[in-house]
């Protein structure tokens, strides 16, 4: 009989999700043309979005003087939103090819799936991000250091937030329908409700009410005020705070998914 | 080593299994037949934890499936019905990652890796994508990914459904190795009679949920006396008439289209009479066939439906 070595659970959380996050880069850096894509699409939000709205930053109420250095948070939030809300689609994808029915039947823990999940996604947001920041700089953006390194925090919790919204919705619904909508009827309306594109001071007052409890305002809020000269770390902790216990709560549903979906099969 | 007491699972108002029992010993290939519908996927779902049974209990090497998932699923591989190998990722990553998942680390993976690959013919394949792989190829990874851990008990559902003649029998070659060599407790699902004959030391015949027969192939087939006839009618019309003709000459006379099937004591004695009979009412009669009983006939008498006409219904 031969002995296998098996390692202690509480580590293999952590290895699981290792493994799978390392196959899943492997896939997407064998596929050139979705790299291409995943780089030029960040710059294609700051370059279209920066030209478009140049001139808003002359409107009354506005206060900021650079739209560049006003854009660059809102950009790097939105890349965010319109990425992580696909990330669903893989889990899709192992459902249909069966890769999810085998895996099931492994002791590998469910929650493995989703961290490896929020981890591909979180490298890809971090890759992102930075080309954003390097885009930007030649458009006269300027940055500070804790300015950059609050960015990546809000960026990549707000990253753990829409991949587990995505994750439940695929395992619940199964439809790459029902994920389509989710993006367009989600990541569309919640930039639009937060200070992404537009300042505060010249939205409409429900607007500006509403968006105290969007998460995608709370990470463009962090991310700003981090970049901003004189930065409000009260506010900045506050909003990383939020984003925290949200992106928490959402990856413990998405892993309770998993419930859901064993019990349709 | 596997045992399974009044399963019954209910998707919505649909029961897959209606008090499915089964018992499988140690060391053997157990073969679940039964036509596409009749449950066995179900089966091998609640066997694998995969699904929780609506009732019923079942264990697998001892440990309930519904109470230890976990426990079982260290002991068990799982071969999908539908073959389950990462595309994008090569034979060898397969591997890795399915060896990965078990605890498997650096040398005794890679020894395992290596000796399956070598085992399963795909060394020269190991390092293309398996989406490259014929659907023997990849049928033959998903296999070796459901070894990698060296399992006591396998479950192999419908493992050579879709794959060429030549794929099949070396698959089927492969699969009567693990039980002999491997010492691996098996049980596999299938649709082919002849699989399920040749391939299981032990079968259960499934229909509608439930298990209607269990015993060796060659039990099954020998508490069927005497011959198996079939007599196919030049004119479908005439089948009521021929039913009762037949009747008085054989037992278990069903009809299916223009087919009348009946057991006789004695294929050769019967054949001339049952002829003379059917002539002298004038019904016409385009072919006659004498067999020994096959799992087909056991199925017919267990199922109370020939195997093809049961496949046609599920279908």
């Amino acid at each position: 009989m031969t002995t296998i070595s098996v390692t202690p659970v509480r580590w293999s959380l952590a290895t699981h999700a290792r493994y799978l996050t390392l196959q899943s880069v492997r896939t997407l850096l064998r596929q050139p043309f979705f790299v291409a894509i995943s780089l030029v699409q960040p710059m294609i939000w700051l370059l279209l979005f920066g030209e478009l709205f140049k001139r808003v930053a002359e409107l009354p109420g506005f206060g900021a003087t650079s739209y560049i250095d006003f854009l660059i948070p809102g950009i790097l939030v939105m890349n965010v939103l319109f990425g992580a809300s696909w990330s669903g689609m893989t889990f899709i994808e192992m459902i249909d090819q069966g890769t999810m029915d085998r895996m099931l039947t492994t002791p590998l823990k469910r929650g493995a799936l989703i961290l490896s999940s929020l981890a591909y996604n979180s490298i890809v947001t971090v890759v992102q991000t930075m080309i954003i920041f390097l885009v930007g700089w030649p458009l006269g953006a300027s940055y500070t250091l804790p300015g950059i390194l609050v960015s990546f925090a809000a960026t990549i919790l707000l990253t753990g937030a829409f991949c587990s919204i995505s994750n439940a919705y695929a395992l619940v619904l199964r439809s790459r329908e029902a994920l389509i909508g989710l993006s367009i009827m989600i990541a569309l309306p919640l930039s639009f409700l937060s200070s992404a594109l537009m300042a505060q001071g010249a939205a409409p007052d429900w607007i500006r009410n509403v968006s105290r409890f969007n998460p995608v305002d709370w990470a463009v809020v962090a991310s700003r005020e981090a970049l901003s000269a004189a930065p409000d770390w009260g506010t900045i902790w506050a909003n990383l705070g939020y984003l925290t216990v949200v992106a928490l709560f959402l990856g413990y549903m998405a892993t309770r998914a998993f419930g859901s979906y064993q019990r349709s099969i | 080593m596997i045992n399974a007491v009044a399963l019954v699972k209910e998707y919505g108002k649909v029961r897959a299994l209606d008090g499915l029992s089964l018992d499988v010993e140690p060391g053997t290939v157990f073969g679940l037949l039964g036509p596409n519908g009749a449950g066995k996927s179900t089966t091998v779902k609640v066997l694998t934890t995969l699904s929780i049974a609506t009732s019923g209990t079942a264990h697998v090497a001892n440990l309930d499936v519904t109470k230890f998932p976990e426990k079982v699923r260290q002991v068990i591989g799982c071969v999908p019905q539908k073959t389950s190998v990462d595309p994008a990722a090569t034979g060898r990553e397969n591997l890795h990652l399915q060896g990965a998942l078990y605890g498997l680390r650096r040398a005794a993976l890679k020894s395992r890796t290596d000796h399956l690959l070598t085992r399963f013919g795909l060394t020269d394949a190991a390092d293309r994508p398996s989406r490259t792989y014929s659907g023997g190829m990849q049928r033959k990874l998903d296999v070796a990914m459901g070894l990698i851990h060296h399992p006591r008990v396998l479950f192999l559902d419908e493992p050579t459904t879709g794959l060429d003649p030549e794929s099949r029998a070396e698959m089927r070659t492969e699969l009567t190795r693990l039980a002999a060599e491997d010492q691996i407790t098996v049980l596999l699902t299938t649709h082919y009679l002849e699989e399920a004959d040749k391939l299981a030391s032990r079968l259960a015949i499934v229909d509608r949920g439930k298990v209607v027969a269990t015993g060796t192939p060659d039990d099954l087939k020998n508490e069927l006396h005497g011959d198996a006839i079939t007599i196919d009618l030049a004119d479908t019309a005439a089948i009521a008439q021929a039913h009762p003709l037949l009747a008085r000459i054989a037992t278990e006379v069903t009809q299916s289209g223009r087919s009348l099937r009946a057991r006789v004591s004695d294929g050769a004695t019967a054949v001339p009479a049952v002829l003379a009979a059917l002539d002298s009412a004038g019904i016409a009669v385009s072919s006659v066939a004498v067999a020994r009983p096959s799992l087909d006939d056991v199925y017919l008498r267990y199922a109370g439906r020939s195997f093809a006409d049961a496949e046609g219904v599920a279908a």
